[in-house]
């Protein structure tokens, strides 16, 4: 009975997708309606939306789709953008309620004919789609996010010191070196929205990434850094922040690790000690 | 851009313990709480049936038994300190100051320090009436 009823339901369901995909190539979009969120606080401008259609292809992202609203129907729209490609962090904003990157979300892959475009959450507003960074930027800094070697010789120019690292201990923190600080993370964390000093997902996976490299010899350092008030306890593993991030990295996961490191049931394998013995090889 | 700067970083506010020491303390409490509650309902349902374990003479008689008692006195304590510092971290997250955190960190002490005194008092003196 229930197998049948599970088949039944299947071939429905096939056929549902069959004619969805029909109705797709059907009618191809060959333009759509950007709903976009204006607003210039400073000028008096309060909060409302224009609608503009724009012309598109199958490739235009909703960068390409905001730039030729700017370009030909309304210059004044404010935004910010600079590679296209998805590497320098500056375009996002949340496009149909979700952050994302506008140059890398194809208009193809939303679904109807109507793109919402309005600026990240949990950001203090400037202008339109832009947003302030100051204090997304401050709580990166603050995590000190470069390596500190005690062994490094930063006086002797001419003396190179090299930290070698296995695939290994690249591995410990490569997927979280990926991050590009666009701060779409920040912008869907729930915690963020309400705790205005917690530093957020990308500034504690940051923590994180520095902690767990090996030729960092700060680790303490680091956990203190994160361990008070509004830090990294703050966190109720919502995962949002996962979930948006556009270059595949995990700050819920890094977060999570570094937290088995303050709790002290994951051991930082003595980075230090082990750095002491390469260096007594190497002169 | 210097007070910014500041934000999060490890400034120095009232503290006795790490946050990571207290949030160690939130999550033993949790399981420790689990644990006791669950052998607090085991015992209330698999020595009489659940009706009659409410009647004045059983809930007094409950009240003679020390190892139920430190039973019972534990679930206070370890609930108590769980509850009351979750509501700490509900609170803190709320607003951002430090006279609203000193607030809160104070009366979430208070709180947990009220009700396991109160509730200590309770068994104190269910345990006497009992003695005739
Ligand atoms: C016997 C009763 C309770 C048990 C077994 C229990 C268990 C737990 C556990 C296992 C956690 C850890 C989960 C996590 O970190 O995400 C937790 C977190 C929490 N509990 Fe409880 N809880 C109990 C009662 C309470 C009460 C009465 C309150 C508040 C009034 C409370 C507030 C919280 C809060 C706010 C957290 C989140 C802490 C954080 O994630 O930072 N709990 N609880
Ligand atoms: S972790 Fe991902 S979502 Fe967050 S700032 Fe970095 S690249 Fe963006
Ligand atoms: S324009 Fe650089 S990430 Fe989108």
């Amino acid at each position: 009975m229930t197998e049948q009823l599970i088949e039944k339901i299947e071939t429905m369901e096939k056929k549902h997708e069959k004619q969805k995909h029909q109705r797709e190539k059907e009618y191809p979009k060959s333009s759509v309606t950007l709903k976009i969120y204006r607003a210039n606080r400073r000028a008096g401008e309060s909060p409302h939306y224009d609608r503009i259609e724009v012309p598109v292809q199958h490739w235009t992202t909703v960068l390409d789709a905001l730039l030729y609203a700017k370009a030909y129907k309304d210059q004044s729209i404010g935004i910010r953008y600079s590679c296209r490609m998805a590497s320098c962090g500056s375009c996002g904003m949340k496009i149909n309620g979700i952050p994302r990157l506008a140059c890398y979300t194809k208009v193809s892959e939303l679904q109807g004919r109507e793109i919402t475009v309005e600026p990240l959450s949990n950001f203090p507003h400037i202008r339109d789609l832009v947003t302030d960074f100051s204090q997304f930027f401050a709580h990166h800094h603050n995590v000190e996010p470069y390596i500190q070697n005690d062994n490094a010789d930063m006086q002797e120019k001419n003396k190179l010191t090299e930290f070698i690292q296995t695939p290994e201990d690249v591995d410990k923190y490569l997927q979280f070196s990926y991050c590009i600080k666009c701060g779409l993370c920040y912008s869907a964390c729930p915690t963020v929205a309400t705790d205005t000093q917690f530093p957020g997902p990308q500034a504690l996976s940051q923590a994180y990434r520095y902690f767990i490299d090996s030729r960092d010899t700060a680790p303490k350092e680091r956990l203190n850094l994160v361990d008070n008030r509004h830090g990294i306890w703050r966190c109720h593993f919502a995962g949002s922040c996962s979930s948006v991030c556009p270059k595949g990295v995990d700050p819920a996961l890094g977060i999570q690790l570094l937290r088995g490191h303050l709790l002290g049931y994951s051991k930082n394998e003595k980075k230090a000690a082990e750095l002491k013995e390469r260096q007594k090889k190497d002169d | 851009m210097e007070h910014l700067c500041s934000l999060g970083a490890n400034n120095k506010k009232m503290t006795m313990l790490r946050e990571s020491q207290i949030m160690k303390i939130h999550y033993i409490t949790a399981v420790a709480a689990l644990f006791v509650v669950a052998v607090h309902i085991m015992m209330r349902i698999a020595i009489m049936p659940y009706g009659m374990s409410l009647e004045y003479e059983n809930v007094i008689a409950n009240y003679q038994n020390i190892p139920y008692i430190v039973l019972l006195e534990s679930i206070l304590v370890l609930v108590s300190i769980h509850g009351f510092n979750g509501l700490r971290v509900i609170l803190l997250e709320l607003r951002q100051s430090k006279k609203w955190e000193d607030g809160v960190t104070v009366l979430t002490i208070a709180g947990m320090i009220a009700l396991v005194a109160y509730g200590t008092r309770t068994i104190i003196i269910a345990n006497g009436l009992g003695v005739e």
